[in-house]
């Protein structure tokens, strides 16, 4: 039934989408990207694909691996762009919480930059497009998060998100920063989930939940992984460190949400090992083998992982997850590109083919 | 030969001072000449050692340089900023410097040391790819290590470099211009003093020469009074006929004072040669 009126607002959208997934670079593409000796070659590879003429305007010896990341980026927001001024409504709105993720990096960014009390223009140079908003370079006058919150942050979408980071230590420093930085990260995972199952129709909501509950747990095993690490590596100084990231603190970075929630998710707080971190993970099917082996690998495997759930997510029709899809499909297309690049100018061919494709 | 000496007066003590320097020249030469022995063979080992330490540069930036991209690629673009921007003040990687002692070269030596008190990194790369930037960070410090290494090995090899320079500059300063000049001046002094010997023997000489001549001439005058005398006492002989041991007498006193005046000539040319 709800796909009978999807057209009427979304089915041009749906259309770009689907043409814009056509776009993305095949495996065969990538083998012929592998092939080139120089990243000229690899641009004169580009302009056969939909890429076109991005680096037309780049000279030969200006030509590097950042240019083409931060060109093919522009690309990617302009589309995004494009297709969030078409939408109305509920899409709209679904796209606008597309860009919180981006606009809590700014934040946090934007705070780090001003506790080093950098020049705000440099900093707003480095912000991603995408999570730009009107008071962005305002955030600068904040000195901690209470004022932040009150001069700046309330009237932007992610008010909401910052009411549970007020009960520790109220001082900007670093350490903080990265915690705050998760912490809305959780509560924006949430807040989108509680959002896309409340107002988006079926076949939408189904897969976007799937979608980012991948999402939240690659964020939980991460936490749980890397805040490991860190208190191995400073094991021997004293035990300060370790209170850094208790199993309190941990589980409230840790979405509570996704297929490790709760159990999993209750255990991976807990661990102090990465054991007991495998342990744990071997109680959840989808991510049973994940750290079986070499765990150098565990990013290409989340990588992998959401690249498959993403081209699953575009066999379904009359639905706007397939904009979150193409997002999140042409953002690894970038990596693998810039990868493939990297590569080639350093002259490292032997990992060449660590790059993840499936279309 | 008479320019490339030094401006002194050919007398026996500057001889004696001239052969004490030469002596002293060639010893110093012979041990600064074993010092930049010693000195360049440490060269040679810096040389090589930094050429090792530049291929493994090479290598380990490399690497570095890869894990950096690895980082990027696991965590999107602004992780270099967000890295940058949580580094505190103190340094987690210090160097301390130290001499080391080669011939008398005091050369610094670098040391790396880390201190796990600080950790600029504790939650960086929290939500994802901390693996990876973990293990940049361990290749990285790497990298620094060995350019900790390069950096002792090619100041120790530029402060060698000026002293070997310095070293052989003075070897060969020795070599080729003060044991010529000392030897110069040794043999103008002796050259000077022989002249001398001669000039004082050939004067000596020609006034022994004088003498003989001033004695065979009064020799002459005296055998010829004598003669006169005898011819005289003969004829007063002849004459008298008596008081003829009184003539005796005289002659005798004139052989001695002949004698004395030689022995004084010997007197003196012995003076003169010691």
């Amino acid at each position: 039934m709800e796909g009978l009126y999807f057209n009427i607002d979304n089915g041009y959208v749906e259309g770009v989408v689907r043409g814009y997934r056509n776009g993305l670079l095949t495996a065969n593409q990538y083998l012929n990207l592998t092939q080139c000796e120089t990243l000229e070659d690899l641009k004169l590879q580009l302009s056969s694909t939909d890429y076109g003429n991005f680096l037309t305007n780049v000279s030969q010896d200006a030509l590097t691996t950042s240019i083409i990341q931060s060109m093919a980026s522009d690309k990617l927001y302009k589309e995004f762009n494009y297709l969030r001024d078409q939408l109305s409504g509920t899409s709209k709105k679904f796209m606008d919480y597309i860009t919180f993720g981006y606009m809590i990096d700014n934040v946090t960014l934007m705070i780090t930059g001003t506790i080093h009390s950098r020049d705000k223009a440099e900093i707003l140079q480095r912000c991603h497009p995408l999570g730009w908003f009107d008071t962005l370079p305002t955030l600068s006058v904040a000195t901690d998060l209470e004022s932040l919150y009150e001069t700046v942050l309330i009237d932007t979408p992610l008010a909401p998100y910052f009411k549970d980071c007020f009960d520790n230590a109220n001082e900007l420093d670093d350490l903080n920063i990265e915690i705050i930085r998760n912490k809305l990260y959780k509560a924006y995972l949430e807040d989108f989930k509680s959002f896309v199952m409340e107002t988006l129709p079926s076949p939408s909501n189904d897969i976007m939940i799937e979608l980012l509950e991948f999402e939240a747990d690659r964020r939980t095993i991460n936490i749980a992984l890397n805040s490991l690490q860190s208190t191995a590596s400073t094991s021997t100084d004293s035990d300060e460190n370790e209170n850094v990231l208790d199993s309190n603190l941990k589980s409230q970075l840790m979405p509570a949400m996704g297929k490790c929630y709760p159990i999993a998710t209750h255990y991976l707080s807990q661990a102090k090992d990465f054991e007991s971190i495998r342990a744990a993970l071997n109680n959840v099917y989808d991510y049973k083998s994940l750290l079986d082996d070499d765990n150098g690998d565990l990013e290409d495997h989340f990588y992998n992982m959401e690249m498959i759930l993403c081209k699953d997510a575009f066999t379904q029709q009359f639905t706007i997850s397939t904009i979150w899809a193409w997002m999140k499909s042409k953002e690894q297309e970038i990596r693998n590109i810039t990868w493939i690049a990297e590569c080639i100018a350093q002259n490292q061919r032997d990992r060449i083919n660590n790059y993840i494709s499936v279309y | 030969m008479s320019t490339n000496r030094e401006q002194v007066f050919p007398t026996r003590m500057t001889l004696g001072l001239m052969k004490t320097k030469l002596k002293g020249a060639n010893q110093g030469h012979s041990l600064l000449k074993r010092k930049a022995e010693a000195l360049t063979k440490r060269f040679r080992d810096i040389t090589k050692r930094i050429d090792d330490a530049k291929k493994k540069m090479g290598r380990v930036m490399q690497t570095a340089a890869f894990s950096l991209a690895e980082v990027s690629y696991a965590t999107g673009e602004n992780i270099g900023y967000q890295v940058q921007e949580s580094v505190s003040n103190q340094s987690r990687f210090k160097i301390k410097a130290r001499q080391e002692n080669v011939s008398g070269v005091y050369l610094p030596q670098f040391e790396a040391f880390i201190d796990p008190s600080i950790n600029d990194f504790k939650l960086t790369g929290l939500g994802r790819g901390g693996q990876q930037v973990q293990r940049a960070k361990e290749i990285y410090t790497k990298a620094v290590e060995t350019l900790v290494e390069l950096a002792s090995l090619q100041t120790a090899f530029i402060i060698l470099d000026e002293v070997i320079k310095v070293t052989n500059r003075r070897v060969n300063a020795i070599e080729h211009v003060i044991i010529p000049r000392t030897e110069n001046t040794i043999a103008y002094i002796n050259s000077e003093l022989d002249e001398l010997d001669r000039e004082e023997f050939y004067r000596l000489k020609k006034v022994q020469e004088k003498k003989q001549k001033e004695t065979a001439i009064l020799d002459a005058e005296m055998k010829a009074k004598r003669l006169l005398a005898e011819q005289t006492a003969k004829e007063e002989e002849e004459a008298k006929g008596k008081a003829g041991e009184e003539a005796k007498e005289d002659e005798d006193v004139k052989m001695d004072e002949g004698e004395t005046v030689e022995n004084l000539v010997a007197d003196t040319e012995e003076d003169v040669i010691f």
